[in-house]
């Protein structure tokens, strides 16, 4: 009551209602497993999604898409769209060609990197099956969609560009005619010795495994589609651009230099967004055109995208084609590894397409020893969707070939793969450890992470039920795979970036605003899309300040209320943006530690500060609590001489390195021989995400990770057939796993703190996905290899693993898609196949 | 995704439907529940003028006994025919494979006549009404007909109704004696249609099966019934018996071939599945 009582004498006579005022912090904000205070809103739909945004006067928009892969445009004629009641406007590529300007690549990974044009509508060519060709807009989206079959395009076809290979063989046709070449780049990276003289130099004691793995294209498939609504003011040429994106701040600044509006003159808003993985990491047509077309008609213009448009025209991920090959000694040493690696770019480069296969160069050593790696990435065009970051963003795809690999290392040597793979990390007295690939791994305990993990699986139990069911010759076969993983976060180092030739900083932004009731106000540059940044922010907010969470309030995703980010992607959230807010609050208890003193007459050395209370040492009753200091600030009666009267402040934190998140998945699976099914019998994994903020938060984030990498290992795949067609262009035939399709999760835990940030963490925002897809592929492999089976390739279809078994590799589906790889028949000698423990 | 124009009616007694339907003309189509068509609509597959929705008309909709039939209306919605006591009792098998029909949300929705009416081979139901003699009754403007299952599935998505008919009831005969069932689905994930999916009943007498009654989903243009099977299947008495019927589960079936699974690999699950379908319903067990 004395503190209300005193808040009250320095505000004047206002009486205060009860709640107004702050309860004392009761301490143990971080760690603590809240439950997220984004989700009342969600789970009740008092959402606010792009889509459910309505202005006065909103015309919607919707975007006429080629239905062939690759086609030079004759004409268009929207003519008899115009004559449609209801439609407003219908524009060709042409009509727009002045004003669309081109879609940005923010990463040109070398000098020369071929770029072609990429402009929001196509002009003169289309060149994959949905790239826009024009636009209509109308009264109601109904109209929108009927003017759209009005709109008369004729083609004249040209050939496809589906395959890879293909593609950059000789006298391949051209996906950009005008370019010469198929390919984008070729972008080599060798580090640490010559692999060839490594190998040469072992002799015979060198053994060597080569192993060709193909990362199947991924539709992201984020809960809500795509999004924009904007808004202009046509007399101030000012535009309010809401956009399902993860990168308001980014897609400000690219708006603005794609269409010449002063990037003053742009606000963008992202409002609730219903996940992204990467795919609203992104500067996309139909943003440009809603911008260009709302300027042109003075209008507020909306477009949203249904799920096949989802999947025609936002980004996919993946796509690779790995040639890998490792060498140990015999004794088991690794020696050394190179890499050849075939990215499909897509047909055109969207905001960071080139850069994704160079992030995944520097994981291919992961967590193992070595003094050789060769790297050699070569960037494909051909006509099909352009290719970008998807959850993992190049680390999924190299973590998958080094854990894949590993295994068939330890078939070869005859050698457990768990034994293989402990005789060849970095032990964790060893960190910091500088990688073969050039990294600095800060800190990690794979050990520790690992124990408990085998702790936790009954790794014993399952090799027992495994050669029972093996001895046995029972139809339904068990697996068991393995994955230690690590991955890179908190991207990024600005000066790392730049070295990578990335076109921006890796930095983040915060502030503080101290309220005059005590509240505070946060802005961060880190925008959630689901993950939950609010709820964490406030526990590092409450804890740093000694404010109870409830009077924390994040505010994100507008860049007029909070200007400046880098946004979100590459788990860099908490890394980044978690630590600049961390930083901000240690600027504002610095001030309020001079306040405090000066109004408690005493020095400042003498004023300690815990949950909450400034107090004087040896004088215990001598205390302000920081709601006192705030409205005292507010008042400003009475501050130290030349003070500036407020408790904000501002904080844009620049990483110093990468976090090296780390941990060890096992997984077994029963694969049924007679139908190929796989099912997933259990599921264990121990993440070392360093210090944790929120625990129910990284139990989710792990959650959905895995359920995604197990997408990619039994599930998911991005179809073309021969014509370019995306034959898995809805839900139905691109299979996503549900709840019933997954195991229980068994996680856990072990907690080794970053050393490269304050707050000890290292990210999580990925880990599950990177991890998983090896760990079931392992188990898939293990399960099979008595059989002679070599290699699956992802998704482990039912299909393909029965023709495996049945060494039959005829009946390729009817697209032509590559089928299996290595099958043979049954080997009745069997071999080690990894089940040696 | 946003269907192109149409007029909607919305009868409530099936007399006026079957008016409204006449009047509508070819172009119309009926919308019962909505699970298949809308999506259509949607992608603009079809070009109806007219939709009938059968939603309102109630007579349509519930479950009742007539002598050793269930009648079962054609707007009975699939979870509600997951939950009624008469169906639990004496067609067991409908309700194994209604449970395996997409998921809680379609289910709510989707009616077990208009999945019949629909006729896609890939269908869970079509199989079991076949498998289980089921008769189906048509409304026209001519009155009232009833077509047995083996005679309403005509080709693919295409039955025996013509196009002024309503489907009002399908009615099931009572399994009498002592029947097993299982419905044997295999899908890649649990919301997706089955690749192949085999409706099995046996009734067996001292030990061996007697009768045998099996239909397949998806192993061609319209579900099939495993005739072969069911005749090889009387008088098997253990596993090796069922199994070498089994075999012959696929013979005369043209699978399609499709990204799930190519003709061959399908024709491989219908014999696996039937074996294990049919030992289910024996209560062999392997």
């Amino acid at each position: 009551m004395t503190d209300q009582m005193d808040a009250g004498l320095v505000a004047g006579e206002i009486a205060e209602h009860p709640d107004a005022l702050s309860k004392p912090y009761a301490g143990g904000e971080l760690g603590r497993g809240r439950r997220r205070k984004e989700d009342a809103k969600l789970v009740t739909g008092q959402t606010n999604w792009t889509d459910n945004i309505t202005l006065p006067g909103l015309l919607h928009m919707a975007v006429l898409r080629s239905p062939m892969a690759h086609a030079r445009i004759v004409s268009v004629d929207v003519s008899a769209a115009l004559e449609m009641p209801g439609v407003i406007a219908a524009y060709s590529g042409a009509d727009l060609a002045e004003e669309q300007g081109a879609l940005p690549c923010a990463w040109p990974v070398t000098a020369d990197m071929v770029h072609p044009d990429h402009p929001p509508l196509a002009v003169d060519e289309v060149r994959y099956v949905g790239d826009g060709v024009a636009v209509v807009v109308a009264r109601d989206r109904y109209t929108a969609a009927d003017a759209l079959e009005a709109v008369a395009v004729e083609y004249e076809q040209l050939p496809p560009v589906v395959d890879m290979e293909a593609a950059i063989a000789e006298g391949a046709s051209l996906v950009h005619g005008d370019k010469g070449t198929n390919v984008c780049f070729r972008w080599p990276f060798a580090s640490g010795d010559s692999y060839a003289d490594t190998v040469a130099a072992a002799g015979d004691d060198a053994v060597v495994v080569k192993r060709r793995f193909r990362q199947q294209r991924l539709l992201p498939t984020a809960m809500e589609p795509r999004g924009v609504v904007v808004a202009p003011i046509a007399a101030a040429d000012e535009y309010t651009v809401y956009s399902a994106t993860q990168i308001p701040h980014i897609l400000r600044v690219m708006l603005a230099l794609v269409t010449g509006i002063g990037e003053h003159k742009i606000r963008v808003i992202a409002p609730d967004v219903g996940g992204g993985f990467g795919s609203k990491l992104n500067v996309y047509a139909e943003e440009v055109l809603a911008l260009v077309v709302a300027k042109r008609l003075g209008r507020p213009i909306k477009w949203t995208e249904s799920r096949s448009e989802n999947y025609q025209a936002t980004i996919h991920g993946r796509d690779q084609i790995q040639d890998i090959e490792i060498a140990a000694t015999k004794d088991g040493t690794l020696l050394g590894l190179k890499v050849e690696l075939l990215a499909d770019m897509g047909a055109y480069l969207q905001l960071v397409t080139p850069g994704i296969p160079i992030l995944g160069a520097f994981m291919f050593p992961a967590i193992y020893k070595m003094k050789a790696y060769d790297f050699h990435c070569t960037g494909v065009f051909t006509t099909k969707t352009p290719t970008d970051a998807y959850r993992g963003a190049g680390r999924p795809e190299a973590t998958y070939a080094i854990e894949r690999i590993m295994d068939e290392l330890a078939v070869e040597l005859g050698r457990d793969p768990l034994d293989l793979r402990k005789q060849n990390w970095i032990a964790h007295e060893e960190f910091p450890y500088d990688m073969v690939a050039g990294l600095t791994y800060d800190s990690g305990n794979y050990e520790a992470a690992t124990e408990k993990a085998e702790q936790m699986f009954d790794l014993a139990g399952l090799r027992a039920e495994q050669k029972r069911r093996r001895d046995s010759k029972d139809p339904v076969q068990l697996g068991i795979g393995i994955s230690t993983f690590t991955e890179m976060c908190g991207l990024a180092p600005s000066r790392v970036l730049g070295s990578l030739s990335y076109g921006a900083g890796g930095w983040e932004a915060a502030q503080i605003r101290m309220l005059p009731t005590g509240k505070v106000e946060v802005t961060s540059g880190a925008t959630p899309h689901g993950q939950g940044h609010h709820t964490a922010w406030s526990q590092i907010v409450a804890d740093a300040l000694g404010v109870p969470f409830d009077d924390v309030e994040i505010i994100t995703g507008d860049t007029d209320s909070s200007p400046k980010g880098m946004d979100t992607y590459g788990s860099r959230s908490l890394v980044v943006g978690g630590v600049a807010i961390h930083k901000a609050t240690a600027k504002v208890l610095e001030k309020a530690k001079r306040i405090a003193a000066h109004l408690l007459e005493a020095a400042e050395d003498d004023i300690e500060f815990a949950r909450g209370t400034f107090s004087v040492k040896g004088s215990p009753e001598a205390k302000k609590t920081i709601q006192e200091v705030a409205l005292a600030t507010f008042a400003a009666h009475n501050l130290p001489d030349g003070m500036e009267p407020s408790l904000d402040s501002d904080y844009v934190y620049d990483p110093e390195n990468f976090s090296y998140p780390h941990g060890t998945h096992l997984c077994a699976v029963e694969i049924d021989t007679e139908t190929g099914f796989t099912k997933i019998r259990r599921y264990v994994s121990v993440d070392d995400v360093g210090k944790v903020v929120n625990p129910v938060i990284v139990q989710g984030q792990v959650h959905g990770g895995i359920a995604q990498g197990i997408g990619q290992a039994l599930y998911e795949d991005a179809v073309y057939d021969a014509e370019g067609n995306l034959t898995t262009g809805s839900l139905v035939d691109y299979l996503v796993p549900a709840a019933p399709d997954l195991p229980h999760f068994e996680t856990g835990r072990t907690e080794t703190p970053a050393t490269s940030n304050p707050l000890g963490v290292k990210g999580v925002g990925e880990a599950g996905t990177i991890a998983s897809t090896p760990a079931v592929m392992n188990a898939v492999h293990d399960a099979l290899r008595p059989y002679g089976i070599r290699d699956i390739e992802m998704p482990a279809t039912p299909e393909r693993v029965w023709r495996a078994l049945h060494g039959s590799s005829a009946g390729r589906d009817p697209s032509g898609t590559v089928g299996l790889l290595g099958a043979s028949g049954p080997d009745t000698a069997g071999n080690a196949a990894g089940g040696a423990a | 995704m946003i269907p192109p124009a149409f007029d909607y009616v919305a009868p409530t007694t099936l007399a006026e439907a079957v008016a409204a339907l006449r009047e509508a003309g070819e172009d119309a189509k009926i919308l019962a529940g909505g699970q298949s068509l809308i999506p259509v609509l949607r992608l603009r597959l079809a070009f109806p003028t007219v939709l009938v929705d059968l939603g309102r008309v109630d007579e349509l909709r519930g479950v009742s006994e007539d002598a050793g039939t269930i009648v079962i209306g054609a707007m009975t919605r699939h979870s509600e025919v997951l939950e009624d006591p008469l169906i639990q009792q004496h067609a067991g098998l409908l309700v194994e494979a209604t449970a395996t029909v997409a998921d809680p949300a379609v289910r709510h929705r989707g009616t077990f006549g208009g999945a019949l009416a629909h006729a896609d081979p890939a269908g869970d139901l079509a199989a079991v009404a076949l498998a289980l003699d089921a008769e189906l009754v048509a409304e026209g403007p001519g009155g009232r007909r009833t077509i047995r299952a083996s005679e309403f599935f005509v080709d693919y998505l295409e039955t025996a109704l013509s196009p002024d008919e309503i489907l009002a009831a399908v009615r099931i005969p009572k399994l009498e004696g002592s029947w097993g069932y299982r419905y044997e689905k295999f899908s890649r994930v649990a919301q997706a249609w089955a690749i192949v999916g085999v409706a099995a009943a046996v009734r067996k007498e001292g030990g061996a099966i007697a009768e045998a009654r099996i239909g397949l989903t998806n192993m061609g243009s319209t579900p099939v019934r495993a005739t072969p099977v069911e005749s090889a299947l009387v008088g098997a008495s253990d596993l090796a018996a069922v199994q070498a019927a089994a075999a012959s589960a696929a013979d005369g079936t043209s699978p399609p071939s499709d990204l799930s699974g190519q003709a061959d690999y399908r024709a491989h699950l219908a014999r696996v599945l039937t074996g294990r379908a049919v030992a289910a319903a024996a209560g062999m067990s392997s």
